[in-house]
C-alpha cells in the first residue's frame, strides 16, 4: 500500500505521460482521419474524372480501336504514328507557334499595360481599364471566335480599316489565307488572354513595397530602370502563373480554332486538341487519338514543370 | 342457352349410324384441311401482294418512335407530323443535331442502351461493320422495294463487312433523293447576255469569262474551315471528262478502284484554270456554306454549285430570280451526270420498333401526301416506284427545274454518289485540305489525286 502510495505520483506521471502520448497519437490520428475525410470527396471526384480517364486514355493509346468493335493490342505503334506522321507532327508545331501569340504577347503586353496603368492612371480610370481588359475572359470563347471571324473576314472591320488608310492592297481573308490563318488565330488568343495577364500582373504590382520605388527614384533610376530592377523581379511569381496558364491554353487550344477555322485552310491551323477530336470521332481511330492526347499532356508537363520549379525556387529563396 | 344448343347437337349425332358417322368425320376432316390450305394460300398471296398494315408493323397499342435527325431539314419533321396525323397511335420523340455531330455520335448512339428507331445516317460502312445497323432485306421483300429503281438504292447496299458498297444487303433507305447542279442568278445572267443555260463546257467557260469581264463574281462557292465546297464543281467536272461509273466504283470501295485517272486529272486541271482565272470569290477558303448562300442571295455572284435541297428555299425567298441547269457535257448532245445521293436513314440494329420504322420509310416513298411534302418542303425527288407520279409543282419554279433535271439524269444513267462519302474520313482529312490547297495554289493537280488516293487506300485498309 505504502509502496503503492510512494510510487503513485511517479506511476501517475508515467501513466499520464503514456496516456497523453496515446491521446496525442489518437488525436493526431483523428486529425489525420478527419483531414482525409474532408479531402475524400474532392479526391474521389479527381480520381473519377481526372485520374481514371487518364489511365483509360493511356490504355486506349496502346490499342487499335474504332470505339465499338473489339480493340486490338498494337503496343506503342500509335505513338510511332504520332511522331512519324507529318500531319500529326505539324499539329504539334502549330501548338508551339501559338505559344508566341497566346503566351508571349499577353505577358509582354500585359506587363507594359499594367506598368502604365499603375504609374499614370487614376484609380477610376485604372479600374475601368481593368474591367475592359478583363472583359474577353467573361465572353464565351465560342462567341469570341464568331465575332473575330467577322472582324477578320474580307468585308470585316480589319480590312475596312486597312482600305480606309490606303492599304487596300494587303486586305485578304485573314482566316482563309494559308500564310495568315495561324497568326490570325493567335491574335484572337492574345486578345482573350491579355486581360487575364494584365489583371494578374496588376494585382502582383500592388504587393510591391512602394518604398522600393521611392528609393530607386532617390537613387536617380528612370522608368525603365525601375521596371527592370523592381517591377520585374517583384512579379516573378505572377509572371510564372501567367506563363503557365497561357502556355497550357496555347498547347491545348481547341475552341477558338474550332470556331474560327476548324483547322483550315488545308491544315494550316490544325492543332493537337482539334486533331484528337477529329481522329477519335470522325476517323474513329481512338488509339491514335489517345496517343496524341498522352503526348500532348506530356508536352504540357515538360513545358510547365520547369516554369513552376523556377517560380517556386525563387519564392523559397 | 348455350348448353341447350349443345344438347340438341349431341341428340342429332346420336341419330346417325356409326359407319356413316365415321365417313362424315373423314369427309369433314379432308374438307377442313382443304379449306385451311386454301385459306393459307390466300393469306400467303395476300402477304406478297399487300404490305402489312400499320397495326401489323407498329402494333395496336400507342407507340413512340425514337428519331435522331439532322437539323436544318424541315421536310423530315413535317413527314413525321403527317404520319402521326394519319396514324395517331404512332407518336415521335425526335432529337436533332448538326450532321457533324450526328457523324461523331453515330457509333455510340447506335450501340447505346436506347438506340433510335430511325436515324439520319452518315457514311455507313463502319456502322455496318460494327453490326450497328439493321439489315433491311426483310423489309425490301415485305414492301416490294424491288419496284424502286435499283440505282436509287445502290449506294445504300453493302457487303456485311461494310465494304464494298453498291451491292449486297440493303442497310438504309433514302427519304428523298437529292441532285446537284448549277444555280444561277437570272438578273446577273441577263446582264451578260445569258438567255439560255449553257449546253457545253466551253459555253460555260465563255459565260464565266464574260461575267468576270463585266465585274461580276462568276462563281460564289464555300470552301472555308472544314468544308471543301470546291468538291462540288470538281466532281461535276470529273463527270464531264469521264463516265460516272468508275467514280461510283471508287466511292463504293470496289477493289482496285482509283480516283487518280487521266479524266479526273483533266477535271482537276480545269478547276485549277477557273481558280487561276479568278472565277471564284477571292475569299472562298474563308467562306462557309451559310456565307455562300447569303452572298448568292444578295446577288454577289452569278452562280453556285449546289444541290436541290435549296430549291424550295429559292422558290420561297427569290421567286423567279433563280435558274438551274445540269453541268453541261463536253460536247453538245452529250450525256449529263450529277451527284445524286439519297438522304439516307437507317434503323438501329437494336431498335425497339424496327418494323414500325420500316413501315414509315415505305410510307414516305409511297404515300401521296408524304411525296407531296417531300417535293414541296424538301425540293427533292421523293423516289419510290417510277409508276407513282411526281407531285406537281409551280411551273417555272426552281423545284420544277430540278425535278426535270432529275429525270434527265435518271434517263441518262448519270447518277453519282458524292466523292466525299467514299470513307468516313476522306472528306475532312483528304479532300477538304486538298481543294483548299488547290485554291491557294499550294498543290499541283497531280498531287491532289495522288494524295487523296493514298489516304483512301490507307483508310479503306484500316476500315476507316
Amino acid at each position: 500500500m505504502t509502496e503503492t502510495t510512494t510510487s503513485s505520483p511517479r506511476k501517475y506521471r508515467a501513466v499520464s505521460r503514456a496516456s497523453a502520448s496515446r491521446a496525442l497519437r489518437v488525436g493526431a490520428r483523428d486529425v489525420r482521419l478527419s483531414g482525409w475525410l474532408f479531402v475524400l470527396p474532392a479526391l474521389a471526384a479527381y480520381g473519377l474524372f481526372v485520374l481514371w480517364p487518364l489511365i483509360q486514355t493511356f490504355k486506349y493509346s496502346l490499342y487499335s480501336w474504332d470505339g465499338v468493335a473489339p480493340a486490338q493490342w498494337v503496343g506503342f505503334d500509335n505513338y510511332k504514328t504520332v511522331f512519324t506522321d507529318h500531319e500529326l507532327v505539324g499539329t504539334l508545331k502549330h501548338a508551339f507557334q501559338l505559344i508566341i501569340f497566346f503566351s508571349g504577347i499577353p505577358v509582354v503586353l500585359g506587363l507594359v499595360v499594367a506598368s502604365v496603368m499603375r504609374r499614370v492612371a487614376s484609380p477610376r480610370i485604372s479600374s475601368t481599364a481593368r474591367a475592359v481588359l478583363f472583359l474577353p475572359q467573361v465572353v464565351p470563347l465560342v462567341a469570341a471566335g464568331i465575332a473575330w471571324s467577322w472582324v477578320l473576314s474580307t468585308s470585316g472591320v480589319v480590312n475596312q480599316a486597312l482600305s480606309a488608310v490606303g492599304l487596300g492592297g494587303v486586305t485578304r481573308a485573314w482566316l482563309g489565307d494559308f500564310g495568315t490563318a495561324l497568326p490570325a488565330v493567335g491574335v484572337i488568343g492574345a486578345w482573350v488572354l491579355l486581360g487575364l495577364c494584365t489583371v494578374l500582373l496588376l494585382a502582383g504590382m500592388s504587393k510591391i513595397d512602394p518604398s522600393l520605388y521611392e528609393a530607386a527614384q532617390i537613387d536617380g533610376a528612370g522608368v525603365v530602370r525601375e521596371f527592370f530592377s523592381i517591377t520585374l523581379p517583384g512579379l516573378r511569381q505572377e509572371i510564372g502563373v501567367c506563363v503557365t496558364v497561357t502556355v497550357i491554353a496555347a498547347l491545348s487550344a481547341f475552341d477558338i480554332v474550332y470556331i474560327s477555322t476548324r483547322g483550315g485552310p488545308g491544315n494550316a491551323t490544325m492543332v493537337p486538341g482539334l486533331k484528337i477530336y477529329q481522329l477519335a470521332f470522325f476517323n474513329r481511330e481512338v488509339g491514335v487519338a489517345s496517343a496524341l492526347a498522352v503526348v500532348l499532356m506530356v508536352l504540357v508537363l515538360v513545358c510547365i514543370l520547369p516554369i513552376q520549379w523556377l517560380t517556386r525556387k525563387e519564392s523559397e529563396a | 342457352m348455350q348448353g341447350r344448343l349443345d344438347a340438341v347437337k349431341r341428340r342429332r349425332l346420336a341419330l346417325v349410324p356409326s359407319r356413316t358417322r365415321l365417313l362424315l368425320t373423314l369427309l369433314a376432316a379432308v374438307g377442313l384441311a382443304a379449306v385451311a390450305f386454301a385459306a393459307s394460300s390466300a393469306a400467303s398471296a395476300a402477304r406478297t401482294a399487300a404490305p402489312p398494315s400499320v397495326t401489323a408493323a407498329c402494333g395496336s397499342k400507342p407507340v413512340t418512335l425514337q428519331g435522331y435527325f439532322e437539323t436544318g431539314f424541315p421536310d423530315i419533321i413535317d413527314l413525321t407530323k403527317e404520319f402521326t396525323r394519319q396514324y395517331p397511335k404512332v407518336k415521335w420523340h425526335i432529337r436533332q443535331d448538326q450532321f457533324a455531330v450526328i457523324t461523331q455520335n453515330a457509333p455510340l448512339t447506335l450501340s447505346g442502351p436506347n438506340p433510335p428507331d430511325l436515324m439520319r445516317l452518315p457514311q455507313v460502312s463502319g456502322l455496318i461493320h460494327d453490326h450497328l445497323l439493321k439489315n433491311l432485306d426483310r423489309y425490301y421483300k415485305r414492301y416490294r422495294w424491288d419496284r424502286f429503281p435499283a440505282s436509287q438504292l445502290a449506294s445504300l447496299r453493302a457487303a456485311p463487312s461494310g465494304r464494298p458498297r453498291g451491292t449486297g444487303s440493303l442497310w438504309a433507305m433514302g427519304v428523298n433523293y437529292s441532285l446537284t447542279g448549277v444555280f444561277y442568278n437570272k438578273t446577273l445572267a441577263a446582264k451578260i447576255g445569258m438567255t439560255t443555260a449553257p449546253t457545253t463546257l466551253a459555253q460555260l467557260d465563255a459565260l464565266l469569262a464574260k461575267a468576270k469581264t463585266a465585274g461580276i463574281t462568276p462563281i460564289v462557292q464555300f470552301n472555308g474551315g472544314a468544308t471543301g465546297g470546291l468538291l462540288f464543281p470538281l466532281q461535276q467536272l470529273m463527270s464531264v471528262y469521264g463516265p460516272p461509273g468508275p467514280i461510283n466504283n471508287w466511292i463504293f470501295n470496289k477493289p482496285a478502284a482509283n480516283i487518280n485517272t487521266p479524266s479526273n486529272l483533266a477535271a482537276v486541271k480545269h478547276l485549277q484554270q477557273w481558280i487561276k482565272a479568278g472565277y471564284f470569290n477571292t475569299d472562298a477558303n474563308a467562306t462557309d456554306y451559310p456565307t455562300m448562300m447569303s452572298k448568292f442571295q444578295h446577288g454577289d455572284g452569278l452562280l453556285i454549285f449546289d444541290g436541290d435541297w435549296e430549291s424550295g428555299n429559292f422558290d420561297k425567298t427569290m421567286p423567279k430570280q433563280i435558274g438551274f441547269f445540269l453541268m453541261p457535257p463536253l460536247k453538245a448532245g452529250g450525256t449529263h451526270a450529277a451527284m445524286s445521293a439519297p438522304l439516307s436513314y437507317g434503323v438501329a440494329a437494336k431498335a425497339k420498333h424496327a418494323d414500325c420504322a420500316a413501315f414509315f420509310l415505305n410510307w414516305v416513298a409511297t404515300n401521296p401526301k408524304a411525296r407531296k411534302i417531300n417535293v414541296a418542303v424538301g425540293g427533292s425527288n421523293p423516289g419510290g416506284p417510277p409508276s407513282l407520279p411526281i407531285p406537281t409543282v409551280k411551273p417555272g419554279s426552281v423545284t420544277a427545274q430540278t425535278l426535270v433535271a432529275g429525270k434527265v439524269v435518271a434517263a441518262q444513267n448519270g447518277a453519282m454518289d458524292f466523292i466525299a462519302n467514299a470513307t468516313g474520313a476522306i472528306y475532312a482529312q483528304s479532300w477538304t485540305p486538298a481543294v483548299q490547297k488547290l485554291f491557294a495554289g499550294q498543290i499541283a493537280p497531280e498531287d491532289v489525286l495522288k494524295t487523296v488516293q493514298s489516304d483512301y487506300e490507307k483508310q479503306v485498309a484500316s476500315g476507316g
